[in-house]
């Protein structure tokens, strides 16, 4: 059985999220120049949480591949946020 | 007779082996948020001694290379080989590019006695150690699959070529670029949290 003919994606469409991810970039850069202390990291992870988002559903074809792919790894950073967070209880509260 | 092929199961299979690297580089990056809360004002001082300017460019070489590599993707299945081949190369100049700044980066560190196990090293103080090693370590260890990377790249490379990836196969081809958007995403972070705290 071969795969099935799925959708294929325009070259200008990767030119255009290239664009976004770069414009991103050069916020985060700016950002980290206002000092903002503690929320700088804040939104600095925020910046980059966006790009990986963009990167993930377009570049990585997460939005034309079946939507278990998506559930999978929303699985797995739940996963990872969960260690983080129970790291930081123990450290927080030593 | 064909072979049994599942081209959904071999892209699953490369997101799952996606899944154990970002729980690897997780484990480094939870090193890193509490040893940098916990000595922040080291972690902050010790991040002047990276080149923030050379920490952009490789950003955005590594984001223009996982664009290359998509349109690599869609080439191969338009059918345009030639374009896909280039795109391709492109994306491994990308990754000479990156390379050769981080040859930089750590020659000039390692020239000024900047190394982990250094006697320099040894005699600073322990945040500073600790920023340096985690930067050693986490840079390096990107370092490694930057080159992994580049070099299935290159056998892929070679297979659109000679055409065994085509329009009807090229499986292997989106599991490579997918490993490629995964040494992109691990550098998004990298970056910021190396780089731009000062």
């Amino acid at each position: 059985m071969s795969h099935l003919e799925t959708h294929i994606t325009d070259y200008r469409v990767y030119g255009w999220v290239l664009l976004a991810l770069l414009i991103l970039t050069s916020i985060t850069i700016t950002v980290t120049w206002i000092d903002l202390s503690a929320l700088t990291v804040l939104v600095a992870l925020i910046i980059a949480s966006v790009k990986s988002f963009i990167v993930l559903r377009y570049f990585m074809h997460l939005k034309f591949e079946s939507g278990i792919f998506t559930v999978f790894i929303i699985m797995v950073l739940l996963i990872y946020v969960l260690v983080i967070v129970l790291t930081f209880f123990d450290y927080l509260l030593r | 007779m064909e072979l049994h092929r599942d081209d959904i199961g071999a892209r699953l299979g490369m997101w799952i082996f996606i899944f154990t690297e970002i729980l690897l580089f997780g484990g480094l990056f939870l090193v890193y948020a509490v040893m940098r809360d916990r000595y922040s004002d080291e972690f902050h001082q010790a991040a002047h001694q990276l080149n923030a300017f050379i920490g952009t460019l490789n950003t955005v070489v590594l984001l223009f290379s996982s664009a290359t590599v998509a349109m690599s993707i869609t080439a191969v299945r338009k059918g345009e080989k030639r374009k896909g081949v280039l795109f391709i190369f492109i994306t491994l100049v990308c990754a000479g590019i990156f390379l050769f700044n981080k040859y930089l980066e750590w020659g000039h560190k390692i020239s000024i006695g900047l190394y982990p196990g250094s006697e320099m090293m040894i005699g600073l103080k322990h945040g500073y150690i600790l920023f340096f090693s985690l930067y050693f370590f986490m840079t390096g260890l990107h370092m490694l699959h930057l080159v992994v990377g580049s070099i299935i790249l290159t056998i892929i490379m070679v297979k659109i070529q000679i055409g065994s990836i085509n329009s009807g196969k090229y499986t292997l081809l989106e599991n490579g670029g997918l490993y490629w958007h995964l040494v992109d995403l691990i550098w998004i972070f990298l970056f910021p949290l190396l780089y731009l705290i000062t």
